[in-house]
């Protein structure tokens, strides 16, 4: 063995290769593997909407970023030092990601004529073999060859065993990060419970791959990422998804309510109901509808039974919901509606991410129609913010939007989840019959939230209509009254603004509370802000980061903060909307970054940025 | 203190303080009337029911309810319904519906409820026309409506609601009309006593903007002769007197004079005969047509199947079997946890 081991405080990996080559679940192994470790962790997800698209074609390339540290991580990573490809496409594909003097590991294998020719190279032209990545330390191994011969005593076809090619390069990946393999042996012992040939097939790839780098006699670095000085605690790994399904079903326990989940079938929303679906023993109820509009609808029929009425899409299934949300909004029942956001406008960039459903959830109904609209920054922030969806939702009597994107909902961190106990207490009270003889019931009665009582069909005396036509104050009665119609319009808006006064202020993630410069972000674009702030501040830049979860109403003090600084940047995923709401509502001249590629920020993107502003006079 | 099931609920217990804003003549009073008539009778009580119509003039029907209600948006009763009794399955869910809500923007919705079969009652007011946006042809007008939409007459193709009901598995399908108060309440009992979606279409008229649409089928001089009303169990018999009869030739159901075949050749009304309803449903002449069978009226199909909402409780109750009620702490630790 001629290896000799370096100590590297944060390195990222890029998994790549055909959709069906198993990449996902190679890096989400050695995310769990490394968070199990005590790495901080972020991760990045990034395949095509086919589910097999065309094999070999750069079209069809999977990719899973891990990035991992011994210090805080708090996104991805810009750019990788170690990529993976299992074909030329993926290659060619993922190169530019790639740090000069990176490493590449190539599965010689995808790299024959067949494939060369998928990837587009022109003829004769291998990568590999023309001196195009003298730059990069290549390491060339013949994965294909290896895991056949190791699997050539266990009576699988072929197929099958070229499906475990993802081991060998997973346990080559453990081998030269020293990781130990138990987590996934015991990963692939849970998978494959029902074919014990497959398990150690798995898991005799996967030690070959070790050994491989144990073995190989080419002088060879190994490295090691320490523990990251995290805060004390129990941790797991979660994604943004996984986040929002447990909250939900938190917030049904927390509030003694049947949750009720109204959904249809679309990417990147639908791992929720996959994950909900699961748990049925909390009595949840999910209900895979036949429309984006009857998955809305149902939630809608559930709360007005004393539910707890969710419904999640992403933005052409929410745009086919609006009517719905207003008709909830008009109810004044409470309803959850997730949004993971994806590519737009129509069917857009299913699978990629984008931050341009805000405008639609602020405004995208008929008629003056304010719904509370939270955001989510992180993968485990998709419970909290989930969560606090819910309550606002039970507490005033109205639809809420939780918003998410492709991005964090399948990105993963690790986690040091809350306790049960420690969640607030959502219990609800709905309203009994406590009227006098010859008194009725008055439906639209508010509270001093503006909220009215939830009165479910059951309770004797409380017997009454409601619908979408505007209603009489108080009676909730059919009314055309212009007087009435405008006092509706104004109370509802009145109910939505005053939930700032039970939202917390906003605060100042990073820097001063006044200079120069403030970013200010909301969403997923927290983990780049975050590193590109850090690093501006650290180079002696007067820059502050400011992060909005609460979208509307927004935090009462948010005018003043950004009053305190010279300059505004509001970087976003899209083509500028949170900059239009925060000029029209403070009359501030804020600056916009928007990236409309599919992809998240880098650091680098918002750093560049930050000083390009501060050297301006 | 007394309870509701001590007092003996009338019709009038059901009328609500609001004024009906349909035209003067319209169908939807009488059965508006039968419905609250029939309500004493089912043995609920009032807070135990629910009204949810979509829009559209039948769609008001809640607001003059003295139970919960909910007066939706277009076409979508049939999915809030699901949501409803998908989570309080013991409350009596009624659905008020329309041609145009249940058939053309809610068609969808109305399909897939009839598959899922939750233990819901639909009442289809079909006129064969738009009332509440004046006069337009509908999915169920025939070819040739002149309408507002259509000076020169509708090109569409009706639907037959209910053959599309049996076709989309609905486990109740029945047929009455506005000018039969009698066979409208039993009609309505039926429906409720049915677990499972039951689908009742409701002839009703549009004295305004389609006056005489059903005429044929619901007045005296008329009726008689294009219309029959099936028992279980019963040949299907209908004319003056019960001169008429169907025979069924092969697939094929023919008219015949009562005095020409014997008593034992007649078809024999059963609803729980698919492939007999499927046929039944499908006599949907025109009296105007050569040989018109008549038009039925009764409950074609009934069927039993488990319900949408009793399977889902099933489903929860094994899960909870297998894995026990669920623990929020295990659930959010998940599988692998580690501690730093």
């Amino acid at each position: 063995m001629s290896a000799t081991t370096k100590i590297k405080t944060d390195v990222v990996i890029l998994f790549a290769g055909d959709s069906g080559d198993g990449i996902q679940l190679t890096g989400s192994q050695f995310t769990a593997t490394s968070a199990m470790y005590g790495n901080d962790i972020s991760t990045f997800p990034n395949f095509p909407a086919e589910i097999r698209a065309p094999q070999g074609t750069t079209a069809g390339v999977s990719g899973f970023q891990v990035h991992f540290g011994s210090v805080e991580v708090f996104t991805a990573g810009d750019t990788c030092d170690v990529l993976v490809v299992m074909n030329a496409a993926a290659l060619k594909a993922n190169l530019n990601q790639l740090k000069p003097g990176g490493i590449i590991i190539a599965n010689i294998d995808g790299f024959d004529a067949k494939n060369l020719k998928l990837a587009k190279f022109p003829t004769d032209v291998n990568p590999l073999r023309d001196g195009s990545l003298a730059k990069y330390d290549v390491h060339e191994i013949d994965v294909t060859k290896i895991t056949r011969t190791a699997l050539s005593a266990s009576g699988l076809g072929t197929k099958e065993m070229d499906r475990s090619k993802n081991m060998f390069v997973l346990g080559y990946i453990y081998w030269m990060y020293n990781r130990s393999l138990d987590n996934t042996i015991d990963f692939l012992k849970l998978k494959f419970k029902k074919r014990p040939d497959l398990v150690e097939a798995n898991i005799n790839v996967l030690k070959a791959g070790y050994n491989y780098g144990d073995t190989i006699e080419t002088p060879m670095n190994r490295f090691e990422v320490k523990p990251a000085p995290v805060a004390k605690g129990v941790y797991r790994s979660i994604t943004g998804n996984q986040a929002a399904a447990l909250a939900l079903v938190a917030a049904a326990q927390k509030s003694g309510l049947t949750l009720f989940y109204g959904t249809y079938p679309i990417t990147p929303a639908s791992d929720i109901l996959h994950e909900l679906s699961k748990h049925k023993n909390f009595d949840i109820k999910t209900f895979q509808a036949e429309d984006e509009i009857a998955a809305i609808t149902s939630a809608i029929g559930a709360s007005f039974g004393g539910s707890l009425g969710v419904t999640a899409s992403s933005g052409p299934g929410i745009a086919l919901k609006g009517e719905a949300i207003g008709l909830a909004l008009m109810l004044e029942l409470p309803l959850v509606i997730l949004n993971v956001q994806r590519g737009g406008p129509s069917t857009g960039l299913p699978t990629k991410t984008e931050q341009a459903d805000l405008l639609q959830a602020l405004y995208g109904r008929n008629g003056e129609s304010p719904v509370p609209v939270i955001a989510a920054y992180s993968p485990s922030d998709c419970f909290d913010t989930t969560f606090e969806a819910c309550r606002l939702a039970l507490e005033f009597m109205t639809p809420v939007f939780f918003l998410s994107d492709g991005y964090i909902a399948n990105g993963s961190e690790p986690w040091k989840f809350p306790k049960a106990k420690e969640l607030p207490d959502l219990t609800v009270s709905f309203a009994k019959n406590i009227l006098k003889e010859g008194e009725k019931f008055l439906p639209y009665k508010r509270n001093a939230k503006l909220a009215r009582e939830w009165a479910i069909p059951g309770t004797k005396g409380l017997e009454h209509r409601v619908g979408g036509i505007e209603k009489e104050n108080e009676t909730g009665n059919i009314s055309y009254d212009p007087h009435n119609h405008e006092f509706m319009v104004k109370t509802r808006q009145a109910k939505v603004d005053n939930i700032a006064d039970y939202i917390p202020l906003q605060t100042i993630d990073n820097g001063n509370a006044k200079g120069k410069l403030l970013i200010l972000g909301w969403g997923s674009t927290y983990g780049s802000i975050k590193t590109a702030v850090k690093s501006a501040i650290a180079d002696g830049y007067d820059v502050s980061h400011a992060h909005v979860k609460y979208l509307n109403p927004l935090p009462k003090n948010l005018g003043d903060i950004l009053k305190s600084f010279d300059k505004i940047l509001i970087p976003e995923i899209n083509n500028g909307q949170l900059i239009k709401v925060i000029r029209d509502k403070y009359l501030i001249d804020a600056k916009g970054l928007n990236k409309i590629q599919g992809m998240p920020f880098t650091s680098a993107e918002i750093n560049e940025k930050i000083i390009e502003m501060l050297s301006e006079n | 203190m007394q309870t509701q099931t001590e007092i003996k609920l009338t019709a009038k217990d059901f009328v609500t303080d609001q004024e009906i804003r349909w035209c003067p003549g319209c169908g939807d009073y009488s059965i508006l009337k039968q419905v609250q008539t029939v309500m004493p009778e089912l043995g609920l009580k009032r807070e135990e029911i629910v009204f949810i119509s979509g829009i559209g003039c039948s769609s008001r029907f809640p607001y003059y309810m003295e139970t919960f209600g909910m007066h939706s948006i277009h076409g979508r009763a049939t999915a809030i319904a699901s949501g409803l009794k998908a989570t309080r399955p013991e409350l009596s869910v009624w659905i008020v519906t329309g041609d145009g809500d249940a058939l053309s923007i809610g068609g969808n919705h109305f399909i897939h409820l009839l598959r899922r079969n939750f233990d819901v009652n639909i009442l289809l007011f079909n006129n064969e026309i738009y009332g509440l946006t004046k006069g337009q042809y509908s999915p169920t007008s025939p070819v040739g409506k002149v309408a507002k939409s259509t000076p020169m007459g509708s090109l569409d193709h009706p639907f037959n609601p209910l053959a599309l009901s049996i076709g989309a598995e609905a486990t109740f399908v029945a047929r009455s009309m506005d000018r039969d108060p009698v066979h409208m309440r039993e009609m309505l009992k039926r429906a409720h006593q049915h677990k499972g979606t039951s689908m009742l279409e409701i002839y009703q008229n549009c004295n305004v903007f389609n006056d005489g649409a059903f005429e044929v089928f619901t007045e005296k001089g008329t009726k008689k002769m294009n219309t029959l009303f099936v028992e279980q169990g019963k040949p299907l018999v209908f004319g003056e007197n019960g001169s008429k009869g169907i025979i069924l030739d092969g697939l094929k159901p023919t008219v015949v004079d009562i005095a020409d075949v014997s008593a034992n050749d007649l078809w024999i009304h059963d609803e729980a005969d698919q492939v007999k309803a499927t046929v039944l449903v499908r006599f949907f002449n025109h009296p105007s047509d050569e040989n018109p069978l008549p038009r039925p009226f009764g409950v074609f199909y009934k069927e039993d199947r488990i319900c949408y909402e009793d399977a889902l409780q099933a489903q929860i109750a094994e899960a909870i079997t297998i894995k026990g009620k669920g623990d929020l702490d295990e659930l959010i630790a998940g599988r692998n946890t580690w501690t730093i």
